[in-house]
Order: structure tokens, then C-alpha cells, then sequence
């Protein structure tokens, strides 16, 4: 059975996606789950700065050496700030899939979005519910 | 999985902590730590993959050696036994059944190793084309086949059987035990590296799969799934049937001219293959920009559509993207500049000889 590790202090999407709120401002990543279930990722499409992202809209895309993923946004908003690094370490997504594996920065323009996202509770459940190989 | 069909070794490849997926029927790992990890493995030491979903039929008496060189694409009556060969199975239009491997069991025994997603259509194909006096059977469910994939191969093997011998060729075939299990072990694979395929009846696969692993770990052995032996086939540029090879594609179009018997008329689609105009040619591809190349994505020269992707991924040991598609003959030429067609971008990406990774 493998084990997820799912941090307290983050906000979740059903897409797997996690959220860390800053006032106004949100970095998001993949989950723990999406990276082990995705497998070895070795590429990262991210917007540039400046672009807007709408609230579960595909604002880029992950690569495995199997598949390719749309990432969704979790919020709307324009996008502040980007993990150039992942350009060149995709592998951190896997590594560090909550520090050097973060995607993108967003500032929201409708803060009111955060209430609508899982607390680490419920995305556990969500990630129990879709069961383990 | 419900409906999905497990090999011997589902329980074993569940404790080893492998992700199952669907493929051919069979739920099948694709990995068990990382893809890259296992390809690695292969490329430098050795990888044991459990490929029992692999199909066997078997023909045997006074007419088998005849059918065999009436279905095969590659000379079988000049086979010796104890050699394997690559054919293909070709149809009357002159496509491709099945791409196989056939072994020479005997004067009047062959085997044919073939692809899991073709077994029943393989079979009903040669017990209706197969010469008289062969009797034909589907000996798939009883025996499991294993591969040893890697150039620590040769020493894994011969921790746990008096095989390899010193002298074993490619393309050869002995019979023996192996980890006390009667086997038939061929120097074949399908990852471009050295490596044996080792067959054996069903009950004795655990007990083999579990001795190698143990004798293969001290020297870099890693189980491998289905994914790593997706990359390493792909940077041998062998084909995948479904992907380059199908029905209605003539193996001259998919570069196997090597594969195919002369003087044409000697086997069945022969005729066809050789009336066939080839319209297009597999190209392999090294993509020059970031991203991957997957299965049916467009090809584009000069702004236009000229094909389309057939396999495609990441190869871990040129750490590009790399790919294999058809284009016209004309563009089939290594140093072609193409573009890949991928999302709402235009890679740029050049065609190379293949294989992409010798070794």
C-alpha cells in the first residue's frame, strides 16, 4: 500500500493539485498522489508571467515518461511568479513535489475562491476513494 | 482490474510494490520504482521482466517446417534447430498479422512467439493457412516467459543454471534448468541490449522470477515493467505492433526489408508486398526542443501535414525526445528537418538513423 503524504497547512483540488494560500496570493503544485501516480516526470509546461488563469481551466501540462496531464488552475487570477527550474528539473516535481517542485504563483482575483477548495482532510478522502494498486 | 487476466507472477509483482495496468487483456506492471530507474538498469546492469502475456503456438509434424515457410516472412526451412529468427506474419494485401519470433524446435517442430493483443487472431490464422500434416497449438495459457534483459545478463543466468554456454550466439536457443526449472532460454530480447528470454511452464515462473531477482540484485538487477521496456524497445527502434506495424502496413514501409525472403512469391502476401507501391517510410526522429512526442501527433514539413507519429517518449539514455513515425520516402533521409505537431506548438525535431541507442 503506498503512502501519501498530504500536508495540513495546504488547500486541495479533486485534480490533485495543492494550494498554498497567502493572502491575496497562492502557490500551487501537484500532490504527492498525482507524482507517484503520474511517475517519473520529465516535462513541465507552465504559462508565462502575466498570463490569467481561470478557475478550472488547464493553465499548463505535465509530462510522464507515460502520459501527459493537463494541469487546472485551482483559482483565477494572473500568474505572479514561475518555477523557471522546473525547465531544467522536472525531476523535482517527484523529488519535492511541496518545495522546488511548486508550478506557478497566482494573485488571485477573487480571493473567495480559496473557500471553495479541500482542506487535507477531505482531500485524503478523495485520494482513499479512488482506492490503491 | 475485473475481466483482466493475471499471470502467474500477480501476486509476486503486487509485493514488490508494482503499479498494474491494463495491457492485452492482462493487468501487467508497468513499473514497480521508476521508469527511468529500470531503463537504467537494463543499460548499464540487468532487468527481469515478467512478459508471460507473450503468446506461444507451436507446430509440430511432417508439414510444420512447410507452413512455417509458407506463413513466415523469413526463411524457416534453412532455420537449424536451436536458432530463432524475427519474421512476420503477412496477410494477403501484403500487411503484417503479427511480427514474431520463430524458434526451431526440431526437424519437425517450431515455435512462434507471439504478440499477447494477437494470440487468437495468430492462431486462427495459421491452423487455416498452415500446410497438411501440421498440427497447431496455442500453448500460451501453459507456459509463462520471462525476460533477462541487460549486459549483466550472461552472469545473473549463471548464478542459478549451468547456462549460459561460454559460446551462445544471438539468436540461439538451449534447453536446461534454470533455477532447477526446465527452461528454454534464447539470447533474444526486446530492449537492444544482450539479454535472454527465458520459457518456462507456468507453476515453475515464481520460483524462477524470485531466484533471479535475488541472484541479479547484488549485481544492479531491478524488476522492470512494461513502461521500461516501452523505452528501451523504442530507442533499439524496434516496432511495436498496433503502433508501427498493423493489418493494412507492408513490412517494406516499416524498414523490415531484412526480414522479408527473396525471391518474392515464397510466402504468403508476398506478391502483394512486393506490388505495393511504398508510399511511405518509418522515419526515426530526435525531437531538438523540450517535450514529447507521443502516438499520433501530427508531422509537419514545409507547413504541411506529412504524417504522423507511431511511438514516442522521453529516452532516458540520450535524455531527449525521440520517436518513430511514417513520412513520405522522400523525407526518410536522416538530417530531414520535421516538426512535431505537439499541443498548440510546432517542435522542431530531425531525423536520425536508427537505431537511436546502440549497444
Amino acid at each position: 500500500m503506498a503512502e501519501y503524504d498530504i500536508p495540513g497547512d495546504l488547500r486541495y483540488t479533486l485534480e490533485d493539485e495543492w494550494v498554498r494560500v497567502e493572502g491575496e496570493r497562492v502557490t500551487i503544485g501537484v500532490t504527492d498522489y498525482a507524482q507517484q501516480q503520474l511517475g517519473d516526470i520529465v516535462f513541465v509546461e507552465l504559462p508565462a508571467v502575466g498570463s490569467p488563469v481561470e478557475r478550472g481551466e488547464p493553465f499548463g501540462v505535465i509530462e510522464s515518461v507515460k502520459a501527459v496531464s493537463d494541469l487546472y488552475a485551482p483559482v483565477s487570477g494572473e500568474v505572479v511568479e514561475v518555477n523557471a527550474d522546473l525547465a531544467d528539473h522536472p525531476e523535482h516535481v517527484n523529488g519535492d513535489c511541496y518545495t522546488d517542485g511548486w508550478m506557478i504563483a497566482i494573485a488571485m482575483s477573487d480571493p473567495g475562491e480559496v473557500e471553495g477548495l479541500l482542506d487535507a482532510a477531505r482531500y485524503r478522502k478523495h485520494v482513499e476513494e479512488r482506492g490503491q494498486e | 482490474m475485473s475481466g483482466l487476466r493475471r499471470t502467474p507472477l500477480h501476486a509476486l509483482h503486487r509485493q514488490l510494490g508494482a503499479r498494474l495496468v491494463p495491457f492485452a487483456g492482462f493487468e501487467m506492471p508497468v513499473q514497480y520504482s521508476s521508469i527511468l530507474e529500470e531503463h537504467a538498469a537494463v543499460r548499464r546492469a540487468a532487468g527481469l521482466f515478467d512478459v508471460s502475456h507473450m503468446g506461444q503456438i507451436r507446430l509440430s509434424g511432417p508439414g510444420a517446417v512447410a507452413s512455417g515457410e509458407w506463413l513466415l516472412s523469413c526463411p524457416v526451412g534453412s532455420l537449424s534447430p536451436g536458432r530463432v529468427r524475427y519474421g512476420l506474419l503477412c496477410n494477403e494485401s501484403g500487411g503484417v498479422v503479427d511480427d514474431v519470433t520463430v524458434y526451431r524446435l526440431a526437424e519437425d517442430a517450431l515455435f512462434l512467439c507471439v504478440n499477447a493483443s494477437n494470440v487468437e487472431k495468430d492462431y486462427r490464422w495459421i491452423v487455416r493457412h498452415a500446410a497438411r500434416e501440421t498440427r497447431v497449438e496455442d500453448r500460451s495459457a501453459r507456459s509463462g516467459l520471462l525476460a533477462l534483459q541487460g549486459p549483466a545478463s550472461a552472469e545473473v543466468l549463471a548464478q542459478v543454471s549451468a547456462l549460459p554456454p561460454p559460446d551462445m550466439k544471438r539468436f540461439r536457443f538451449v534447453e536446461g534448468d534454470v533455477a532447477g526449472a526446465p527452461a528454454l532460454v534464447s539470447r533474444t530480447g526486446y530492449t537492444g541490449s544482450d539479454g535472454f528470454e527465458i520459457y518456462l511452464e507456468a507453476e515453475r515462473l515464481e520460483a524462477v522470477f524470485a531466484a533471479l531477482l535475488e541472484a541479479g540484485r547484488p549485481l544492479g538487477l531491478l524488476p522492470c515493467g512494461l513502461g521500461a521496456r516501452d523505452t528501451l524497445r523504442l530507442e533499439a527502434a524496434l516496432p511495436l505492433y498496433g503502433h508501427e506495424l498493423d493489418d493494412t502496413t507492408s513490412p517494406l514501409e516499416a524498414g523490415l526489408a531484412r526480414f522479408v525472403k527473396l525471391p518474392p512469391g515464397g510466402f504468403l502476401g508476398a506478391d502483394a508486398i512486393a506490388g505495393r507501391r511504398v508510399e511511405r517510410a518509418l522515419a526515426g526522429f530526435v525531437l531538438d526542443e523540450r517535450g514529447v512526442a507521443r502516438a499520433g501527433y501530427a508531422i509537419r514539413h514545409a507547413g504541411r501535414d506529412v504524417g504522423s507519429v507511431t511511438s514516442g517518449a522521453p529516452s532516458p539514455t540520450l535524455g531527449k525526445s525521440i520517436g518513430l513515425g511514417y513520412v513520405p520516402p522522400a523525407l526518410a533521409v536522416p538530417g530531414t528537418r520535421i516538426e512535431i505537431a505537439i499541443r498548440d506548438r510546432a517542435a522542431a525535431a530531425s531525423v536520425v538513423a536508427t537505431p537511436f541507442v546502440k549497444s
